[in-house]
Parts: C-alpha cells; structure tokens; sequence
C-alpha cells in the first residue's frame, strides 16, 4: 500500500463540499426541481394482494379535461418470463412486472396504471376513474403460508422441486462436513427465529423529472443510488435507447439500498412521452410504506457445536427470506455473511427465496446479512452461556484472521475482526457496572464489501484550483472524503477542490452507490486521475526548467527539483502551472474508469446495555459501543456517522420496526406515526469506535463502513436483553406487548 | 374556485401569494413562493422535515393550511443565515457533520433554532426531547445533539462575550 506520510487532509474532518447548500435549503433534491410546462404523475395501485388483471378500461379518465397521458403496462416492454435480463443483481422480468402489474397485481400497492394531468388533483381524480376488472385470488403474506403445499401459487412459471412453488430460489455454501462436525461437538445449540420487515426508512420519498423530446432526447432528474442505473433500466423498460436518455442525479435524501431500483422513473417516461409534456412524480409517504422495499422477513434455524474449551467444530443455518411479490431477497447475505466472522471447519448454510403477496423487498443496508447475524450471534451468546465463557472470549476463540478460508467461499487477507473483539473487551462500556434490570450484550457481524465499475474525472482550472467530477451519488458524505484524498495527493488546501456528480452524459459509467462500494471505488478512479494530473504537472515544469521530469518531484502543491544536482529553480505552484497552461501543452485534466477490485469484507463488534422497563415492557437502550475495522478512515466524523446510523436503525428493527398486516392483506402501518422509527428521544448517544487495519489492496487503505454497522445490532439488543432479564427472545421486534409476554411467561 | 389571495411575511420579507383553499403552508413555500427548502417527507406531521416558525411558533408546515399565514410571519430554512454569514448552528452542523443525506437537514436546524431562542440552556434530555419531531434516518442523531449543545454554549459564551464588552 502507498502510504502517505503527514497526512494533511486524510483523516482530518474537513468540511464537505456540498455542506453549505444543504444547511441553508438550497440543495436540489429530486421534488425541488420543475420544469417549464411541467405536469403530475400518478399511480393507480391495486387494492387487492393478489388478483388476475382481466382488463383496464381507462377512457373515461383520457376524457377527463387536463389529463395528458395515460399509461398501463401494455405502454412498457414486456419482459417474458422464460428468460432473465440481468441487470446488476436485478432481473428485467420481475422489474418490469414491479414497476407495473402485468398479468396479475401481485400485492396491495401494485401500480397497474398511471396518469399524467395539468395537476396533481386531477391526475389523482383521473385514477379514480380507471376500471380495472380484477378476478380477485386467495393470497399469502407469510412465509409459513407461503411455504403449505396447497398455498395460492403467485408464478406458474416458478418451480421447485418438479412443482410449482413459491419458492423461487435456494442457495446453498458448504465447507467441511457438518454432519461429522457435530459428532465431534460436546456442545450443541440450536435455535429458531423470525425477523419482521422493516423499510429503509429514509425521509426522502421517491421522486423525478422527466422530460422527453420529440426525438426521444429524454432527461431525467432524480433521486437514486444510481444515475446510470436508472438510465439502463429507464431505456430497459421504456425502449428508448440508452444514448438518448441522460440521467441527471439530484441530491438524494436518504436510501439505505431502497432506491438502487427504479419505481418511478419509467412511467414518468412513458407519460412524458405520450404528452409531449414534462412529467413530475412524487410518491407520498403512504406510497412509500406500501410500494417500495423493505428488506425480507425472515425464519431461520441455525445450529452450532463446540467442544467444551469453547471450539466451535460445526455450524448449520437455514434461512427463510421473503422476497416479497417477485423473486430476488437477498438470500446470498444471510447464507454468506453469518458464519464468516468465524472459522469454522464444518459449515453448511441454506438459504431459500420465498415469494408472497407483499411488496418486492428491495436492498437494505447489508442486505440479509443482518438476518442471518441475528440468529447465529444469538446461538453464539447461548453457547458461551452453556460454555461459562465470556462472550468475546468465545468470538475471539474462534475469530477469522488472516488466511481463513471464509465459510462463504475465500481466504482473508489481512483483517480487522479480531483487533475489533480486542478493542471490545478492552473498552470502558465492557465492564462498567449495571443497575437492576439492565443487561449487556454483544454481537459481531461481517459483510462483503464491493468494488466494481467507477470513473472520474479530474480537472484543473485556470486559476489552478481543482474539480473532481465521479459518477457515484453522494449519500452521506463521501465527497468530502473525495476532497480530502485529492487534496492530500495534490498537497493542496482541500477548499480548493470541489467535488461534482456527473450525470450519465458527462461521466464516465459507474455503478450504484451500494454495496459499501464507493469510497473504495471513487478513491481509486481519483487517485489515479489525479496522479496522471501530477505527472502532467511535473512534466511542464520540467519543460519550463528544462530539466527531465524524472528531476521533478511534486510536493506541497508545487513542483519542485527532485534534487540538488536537478538544478536551482523556484518551485512552480499549481496555479503558476496553470496559468502557463495554454502556452505549456493546454488544459491539464485526466479521467480514469476502472473496474475496480480488491474490495475486503468489513468487520464490527458491538456493545449494548439496555433496560427493560417489567412494568411496560419498554426496552431502552441506555448505552451503545460499536467498534469496527474501518481500514482507513479518510473522514472519520463520516464513518462515525455510518456506524452510529446504521445502530440507529438496527435498534429501531430490534425493539420496534415492523410491517403489520391486516386481515385483508394490507399493510396496516404505512405512515410514520405507526411504523415507529427511533426519534431522537429513543436513543443515547452512540459511541462509534474505528479501529484501523489499512485495507492492502487500496491505495489508501479504505475498506468499504456503511453497511457493517447494521449487521450486529439486532443480536447485540437481543443479548442485552437476555442478560437483563434471563430471558431470551426468538423474534423481532421485541415490542412491548412481546417483552410483557415473555415477563409474564407466556413468550 | 378561484384561488385565494394570501398576505405575509416570510423570513422578514413581505409576500404574496395565491392558492387553493385546501393547500398547506408547505405546498405554498414549495409551489408559488419557490422556498423548496423545507422538505415534505410525511404531509402527516409526523418527520419535521418540513418545520418552520409561524410568529416564533415551530410548527409542521405540512400540517398548516397556507391561508392561515395571512397577516403572520413565517420563518423557514431560508432565513437562518444572514446574508453569507451562515446561522451558528448552520456552521455547528457543518464542523461535526451533523447532517448525510441532509433531507433532514432544514427541519432540524428550524427546530434546533426555535429551542435554542427559548432554551439558550438546553440539556442533552431537553435537545432529544425538543428534537423528537424531527426524523433522521442517517445520523443515529448523535451527531446533530452534540452540535446544537455545542452550539447553544458557544452562543451563551458569544453573548456574555458581546454583554462585556
Ligand atoms: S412533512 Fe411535515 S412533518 Fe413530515
Ligand atoms: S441526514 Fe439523512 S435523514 Fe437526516
């Protein structure tokens, strides 16, 4: 790894470059923006869980005065069912059904037309005048529904084992071999959970622009994870071609994974081009709840074994994720990430995709990781129990490091999970007393990390300041760690580098923000532009000195003589080289796009102290810890951030977060009064602790932080509370009325 | 129907406005008055993305019909900083990277403002209390607490500063 040595800007926390528009309401975000000539898009959504569509008759809402454009699917490329169009991780066929129904509405919600209108009133008065003749069919939501033999089958197409099943996939990793791995085991623990939906959450709803030529020149605006992906899936669904859409990303408010697919965009598409119009969707809260991710449901078994000096010779897990209406939860997390902390000889890990008549979960931060972290770090709190071993002893016992063969598949390089175990134990939150009814509990958990397609583009001004310009959204910050890097290489003040999105027309391809991919990904693009920059630079002083550019060397943003014996020169800032541009070469810029690799899974270890109150059933968390192995952390009050977002959310998922349907099959909470989310006044501080392990494959050392943060919470909660009251819970949320169960000894 | 003709002061500037009877104060500053600061991330006065003052009352502007600004002052994001010079708690959240996505962003320091102009004392409790109405899914809000405490002392330190002189 290329170390810098006297960090100026990385590691510093730096002001980020988009700060001021977003403290002063000046940001645009994807509902900010309008258009001359603008109109209102709307989603007529399906009232039924599951229903065959025998028609749509939307004449009298054409005739409406003020509504331009009507839509269904028959306006939208019909993605057959007998072969799959992967884009990314998603298949066109089942986004070309969730966008909008198709043969059947597949769950209350289901868009199955859209209108466009001179207002938002009257585009919604114009829905209510589509008749749809729905053949309403029996459904299912649950899993266990979901999985009876004779239960209504949503696919046809869709078999498993010879039949047709709701079980639309199973994924399956094995190393060693479990079956002779119990025999040897002296101890065994094997548990069953479930886990409830829980929705990312952000406070932003989904939202676009668009506007489409008469050429099919179409723009759009809006808020995603991705602005390339919403170009690829937009000309997918829409069959306009790629080059001739240009995807403009406002400021995203808040995704969490939920918005690395589009809703919205491809009807406003559709609408925009039928009127001729400009066409602006905005989805409401309610729309949101019932139409947009979560992340799966879950039941899961997972059994483990150990032998009495706490080594864990076998484990098993099986893990139940609900996909919602199509197939795709993120199974591939649950079975993959929940031994990986650990190296274990013997494991196999099952996982099966389950579809039922609830919306399609889309990606949530880690996705399924903290599923299946859930249930092993409480098998794993269960077995030191049974072991009378401290819970960290046993992690660390048995902790992956470097050169374990991962049960999901690769070796470790060099990792930080047992430096987090160690900072745990020695933190002060591990041993401070507790009160009556207080617990403690511990957790770890582990994701992927991802690398993948990045670009950027690096630019040098005339009055030799810089403008760094990748492909990458920024959700929560990752342009003031941009700055901070190209400062730092250029030796500059990171004021003087400003930081751009590019929309899909003005930057090269890049992939999704997702996948804790971006730091790690837009770092290596940026290093790379800006070192081409740096020898640029040092090639026309050496030009101007007449010297080799081998004798120039680039140093506190100037080119200075490598050496005595290179010649006596005064140094030549950047702003001198950029003044001399024209008459020295012409402009100084340089782009790379990368595939980039080398991406290391992330580790964390958390700490959590709750107290239950035995009268009410109120569990709070008074005292939270997380420690993870951040590689490098290039703006730390960033990471921070990260890491105390995502326990915001998994203490939200463990104690209250939930999707509750009623008796028609509707979800009964769409709205922030009753999908209870952590307010300010829920939660303590949080005490985020970053341990450092440079990652070796990066040039800085970044190991990808937003979605480890989320793995090990749920558990941690579950632990704490166990150890609180001596009980243990088997499902989320552990809500007040369940907590009462269980104290009551009903649970 | 024809649109009513409203009157008000916004961030101290006289406006005017028209509107539907049934519109909220939120859809007026977002629609005619251009002032899309304030957010809309519920319309159920549930997330205080959209928060502002009304005569130094903080209030959900997604829960206010817009006719009821008539011959009242209005506060919003818009309004904090002077000129260039940004509001502390603006320059607060900044420094300790109070704010991610900043969808948040506006409601919280309108809020953060009207409990700092009644409380220049505030305690952590006091702040997690006077901030419940504001969600953020991205901080944790640990962050933004730690700003506005920090805050609130840099200010009652500024003003013992400035009463000395
Ligand atoms: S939009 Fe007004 S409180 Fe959420
Ligand atoms: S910063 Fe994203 S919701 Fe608060």
């Amino acid at each position: 790894m290329n170390v810098i040595a006297n960090n100026k800007w990385i590691g510093q926390r730096t002001i980020r470059p988009d700060g001021v528009d977003k403290v002063t309401g000046r940001a645009g975000y994807a509902a900010d923006t309008t258009m001359p000539g603008m109109i209102w898009g709307k989603i007529l959504r399906s009232p039924h869980p599951h229903a065959r569509i025998r028609g749509i008759n939307t004449a009298k809402a054409e005739a409406l005065p003020g509504v331009k454009a009507v839509v269904t699917a028959r306006d939208i490329v019909d993605f057959p069912v007998d072969k799959s169009v992967m884009l990314g991780i998603q298949d066109m066929r089942w986004m070309c059904r969730n966008v909008m129904a198709r043969e059947k509405a597949l769950f209350p919600g289901h868009p199955v037309a859209a209108v466009a209108a001179t207002s938002e009133a009257i585009a919604a008065q114009a829905c209510e005048l589509i008749e749809v003749d729905y053949e309403v069919l029996p459904w299912s939501i649950e899993i266990d529904d979901a999985i009876l033999p004779d239960a209504p089958i949503l696919h046809e197409f869709i078999k498993f084992e010879g039949k047709p099943s709701n079980i639309a996939g199973r994924m399956e990793i094995k190393k060693g071999d479990v079956a002779e791995g119990f025999k040897q085991a002296e101890v065994v623990v094997e548990r069953s959970f479930t886990t409830r939906p829980v929705h990312q959450g952000y406070i932003e709803p989904h939202a676009c622009l668009v506007s489409v030529a008469a050429d099919n020149k179409t723009t759009i605006w809006s808020s995603s994870q991705g602005q390339f992906m919403v170009r690829a899936m937009t000309a997918h669904l829409s069959g306009i071609p790629q080059s001739d859409i240009r995807a403009i990303p406002a400021e995203i408010g808040g995704g969490f994974g939920g918005k690395t697919i589009v809703y919205l965009e491809p009807l406003a598409t559709l609408l925009a081009k039928k009127s001729g119009r400009p066409v602006k969707m905005v989805m409401t809260r309610e729309e949101v709840m019932r139409s947009t991710g979560p992340t799966s449901g879950s039941k899961s078994t997972v059994k483990i074994g150990a032998k009495k000096d706490g080594t864990i010779v076998a484990a098993q897990g099986t893990f139940y994720l609900q996909a919602g209406a199509l197939p795709g939860s993120p199974i591939r997390g649950a079975v993959g990430c929940s031994f990986s902390p650990y190296d274990i000889p013997n494991v196999l890990s099952v996982g099966f995709d389950v579809v039922s008549n609830r919306s399609k979960v889309a990606a949530y931060r880690a996705p399924g990781a903290p599923i299946g972290a859930y249930a092993v770090e409480c098998v794993l709190d269960e077995l030191a129990e049974a072991l009378k071993m401290d819970p960290l002893e046993l992690r660390l016992k048995n902790a992956a490091k470097q050169g374990t063969k991962a049960a999901h598949g690769p070796v470790f390089p060099r990792i930080g999970y047992v430096e987090t175990l160690q900072a745990a134990k020695a933190h002060p939150h591990y041993t401070a007393p507790l009160g009556k009814y207080q617990g403690r509990g511990v957790a770890s958990g582990f994701w992927f990390n991802a690398g993948g397609e990045s670009s950027a583009q690096v630019n040098i001004t005339e009055d030799g300041n810089v403008v760094v310009t990748t492909g990458h959204p920024d959700i929560g910050g990752s342009r003031a760690a941009i700055a901070n890097i190209c400062a730092e290489l250029l030796g500059i003040d990171y004021r003087r580098v400003s930081v751009l999105i590019g929309d899909t027309a003005t930057v090269g391809f890049s992939n999704l923000t997702g996948g804790s991919r971006v730091l790690f990904a837009s770092a290596m693009v940026v290093t790379q532009s800006t070192e081409k920059i740096i020898a640029t630079l040092r090639e026309r002083a050496a030009k101007i000195w007449e010297i080799d550019p081998e004798a120039v060397k680039w140093e506190n943003g100037a080119a200075h003589p490598a050496s005595p014996n290179a010649g006596q020169f005064e140094p030549l800032t950047l702003a001198q080289l950029a003044e001399k541009a024209p008459q020295m070469g012409g402009p100084i810029g340089a782009g790379v796009q990368l595939n980039t690799e080398g991406a290391e899974g992330g580790f964390g270890t958390h700490i959590c102290d709750v107290e239950v109150d035995v009268e009410l059933g109120i569990v709070r968390v008074i005292r939270y810890t997380a420690v993870q192995d951040v590689g490098r952390a290039i703006h730390p009050s960033y990471v921070e951030g990260q890491m105390q977002g995502g326990v915001a959310q998994g203490i939200g998922w463990a104690l209250n977060e939930e999707y509750i349907y009623n008796k028609d099959g509707k979800v009964d909470n769409p709205g922030f009064l009753d999908y209870r989310m952590p307010v300010c006044s829920d939660l303590p501080m949080l005490d985020a602790v970053m341990v450092e392990v440079p990652n070796p494959k990066h040039p800085q050392g970044v190991k990808g932080v937003g979605e480890v943060p989320l793995v090990p919470v749920m558990a941690a909660v579950a632990n704490a509370i166990h150890n609180a009251l001596g009980k243990r819970f088997y499902s989320l949320p552990m809500s007040p009325p369940k907590v009462l169960e269980v104290l009551e000894g009903k649970g | 129907m024809a649109k009513l003709h409203v009157s008000t002061t916004i961030n101290g500037e006289p406006m005017e406005f028209l509107c539907e009877p049934g519109d909220t104060m939120l859809d007026a500053l977002r629609g005619p008055l251009a002032l899309t600061g304030s957010k809309e991330g519920c319309a159920s006065g549930d997330c205080g993305a959209c928060s502002i003052t009304l005569d130094d009352r903080l209030v959900c502007s997604c829960l206010m019909l817009a006719v009821e600004s008539e011959g009242h002052e209005i506060r919003t994001i818009e309004g904090l900083a002077h000129g260039d010079k940004l509001h502390p708690l603006q320059q607060k959240f900044l420094e300790e990277a109070a704010l991610q996505c900043g969808i948040c962003t506006p409601g919280m320091l309108v809020a953060s403002d009207a409990l700092l102009r009644q409380n220049p004392r505030p305690s952590e409790e006091d702040v997690r209390f006077w901030l419940a109405g504001n969600l953020c899914r991205c901080t944790g809000y640990d962050k933004i607490v730690r700003a506005v405490l920090e805050t609130a002392a840099e200010m009652r330190e500024q003003g013992t500063r400035e009463s000395r002189q």
